[in-house]
């Protein structure tokens, strides 16, 4: 017995140690394969960022800072003229018109969902929503090109041309004519396809309302909408804004479906019912048969695109930043 | 003597009242009120009288459904289906159940001041002055007025006079929850239900708010739920002990911590369960 618990005694300590540098073996393994899938973030970004750069050098060295405001696009003239006006006009238009109709909407449908949804109907519409999250955006073109387009083009469009025929600034936005293809046609399909971000984004955060705060709210008086209005997206708003940013994002560079749909015309109208073009549906209309100068061209715009998505956020979080001191945080 | 305390033990009990204050008139009435969380029947055949300006305390251990009896007075169970209450329920000459009630008129009658502290995600001065502009239109100085009156109620003016713009969730525990005293006190009801309302709270913050319930009591009928005996001994004029969602003893506070006329309502209070 003696003999065996000196065994014990020696051995203790020195498994101890033993095992000790076993786990820390495998603590540094982990340190480092955490911090290389971090780092493989960076070196990522960072080649594409150069790779944009080097293709875009030659139409850069050509044609300068005045890509920027050249409206013209001609790459078969000779020598070949390319700007990126329209094509930047467009993606900021229809994304901002996409998110005029998909954050009242998307809200709405979350608010509705969360807030007074009977029980029963909360599931039907909780899985339309994600079900129209799974449907793949060159399905949304070919809805839009055969069945919004025409319907937009036949009725709703010549409606809004006549209302406001003569009306300065709204005459200009809502002029003739109707056309299947058009900046509107796009931003509508893009709102239906970025709704189910914010709501399901919304829906999540408002779940997280304690339900106290809220009785506390109904317990001073307060209808449904005072609640909501003043308690539940006050409380959520960092994450809701968080889903309009992502949504937003997905909407500058939506391809598929706003090439469908678009028109393609470099041209700056300044009625939302005419043709236009986005960076991104330039470019996945134009690539394959492109090379040289054009292609390089192709891929500047790509670069604006980045740019332009960068920038966006940044004023996006620029704003939440602002919003959070003015609540006095 | 005590006929307006009608329940169904105490008033077989008989024994001689150590009243410390007068029978007040009655604010809200209790009848033969029974609820229901979808099957569960949670509180059983309650009858009791909250008497105007008193305290009434409601002790008895977890689960008894004090909180429940609570949440009626202000019909907050309306939020969630498959909740029902049936019996009678008078507010003054206003019957609670009354599925046509205007609730928002009701919880505007009957404030309510919760477990946690719940400031709303606004300033301190817009904590208070939301409530208020929800039922007035009122000017800004007027309204200046009524938010210092409130804070001043709610015995929190000193501390936040200098801060009324820094966010109500930058106060302490204790602060948040006399802010949500004064946004209670701010619109003015007729009856402040509290659950619980210090037991997120230390003990200073606890003598605080104590105090103040004391103090609102001047003005407004006053329900509180509490799992504290000696809060309960401390605050209340009446004590209510339910069990197992029954109301078994109701009687004036002394009474009920002295001479007890149920064995489990002195086994309760004698810590033997609970």
């Amino acid at each position: 017995m003696a003999v065996q618990s000196d065994v014990i005694d020696d051995a203790g300590p020195y498994d101890r140690a033993k095992a000790l540098s076993a786990f820390k073996l495998g603590d540094v393994t982990f340190y480092w394969i955490t911090r290389l899938s971090a780092i493989s973030v960076l070196l990522i970004l960072g080649g594409i960022i150069i790779s944009l750069i080097v293709g875009a050098f030659p139409a850069m060295k050509e044609f300068g800072v005045s890509f920027l405001w050249t409206q013209r696009w001609a790459p078969s003239a000779d020598p070949p003229v390319l700007g990126a006006l329209g094509p930047m006009y467009g993606t900021l238009v229809t994304s901002f018109i996409a998110m005029l109709i998909a954050i009242p909407v998307g809200l709405g449908i979350a608010i509705f969902l969360t807030e007074l949804c009977p029980q029963w109907l909360r599931r039907p519409i909780g899985m339309a929503i994600e079900l129209l999250a799974g449907i793949p955006s060159i399905i949304y073109g070919m809805w839009g090109f055969f069945v919004l387009g025409p319907f937009l083009a036949n009725t709703f469009q010549p409606f809004m041309i006549k209302i406001f025929d003569g009306v300065p600034v709204l005459g200009a936005i809502f002029a003739g004519p109707p056309s299947y293809l058009s900046l509107f046609n796009a931003a509508l399909i893009l709102a239906i396809m970025v709704l189910p971000f914010i709501t399901s984004i919304s829906v999540d955060v408002f779940k997280t309302v304690p339900p106290v705060l809220k009785e506390a709210a109904y317990g001073v008086g307060c209808t449904t909408w005072e609640v909501v209005r003043s308690v539940v997206i006050p409380y959520t708003r960092v994450g809701v804004i968080g889903g309009v940013m992502l949504a937003l994002g997905r909407a500058l560079g939506e391809t598929m479906a706003v090439t469908f749909i678009i028109g393609n015309s470099f041209r700056i109208s300044s009625s939302i019912f005419a043709p236009g073009t986005t960076i991104s549906a330039a470019i996945a209309s134009e690539f394959a048969e492109s090379d040289g100068l054009h292609q390089s061209g192709l891929i500047l715009l790509g670069l604006l695109l980045f740019v332009l998505t960068f920038f966006v956020l940044a004023a996006a979080r620029l704003m939440l930043m602002r919003l959070e001191k003015k609540a006095g945080n | 003597m005590s006929d307006l305390s009608v329940s169904s033990m105490s008033a077989a009990g008989g024994l001689p009242q150590t009243a410390a204050l007068p029978e007040a008139p009655p604010k809200v009435t209790v009848r033969n009120l029974n609820f229901y969380y979808g099957e569960h029947h949670a509180l059983k055949n309650i009858n009791l009288t909250l008497g105007a300006n008193r305290v009434t305390a409601f002790i008895g251990p977890s689960g008894c459904g004090k909180s429940t009896l609570l949440r009626i007075f202000n019909r907050m169970y309306d939020l969630y289906p498959g909740q029902r209450a049936t019996g009678q329920l008078m507010l003054d000459q206003t019957n609670i159940l009354d599925p046509r009630l205007d609730l928002n008129l009701l919880r505007a009658r009957v404030g309510m001041v919760f477990q946690k502290p719940t400031p709303f995600p606004m300033t301190i001065y817009e904590n208070i002055a939301f409530g208020i502009r929800l039922y007035e239109k009122i000017s800004k100085s007027e309204m200046d007025g009524r938010v210092e009156k409130a804070l001043r109620g709610g015995a929190l003016w000193n501390e936040v006079k200098d801060k009324l713009n820094a966010s109500g969730l930058s106060l302490s525990g204790g602060q948040q929850q006399r802010l949500c005293i004064a946004r209670t006190v701010a619109v003015r009801p007729e009856v402040i239900l509290f659950d619980e309302p210090c037991s997120a709270l230390d003990p200073i913050s606890t003598a605080k708010v104590e105090e103040l319930i004391q103090e609102l009591s001047e003005d407004y009928t006053i329900a509180i739920v509490t799992h504290n005996m000696q809060q309960a001994a401390r605050v209340s004029d009446k004590t209510a002990f339910m069990y197992l969602g029954e109301l078994i003893e109701f009687d004036d506070t002394s009474k009920i911590f002295t001479s007890p006329t149920d064995r489990r309502t002195q086994d309760y209070i004698t810590g033997r369960f609970g």
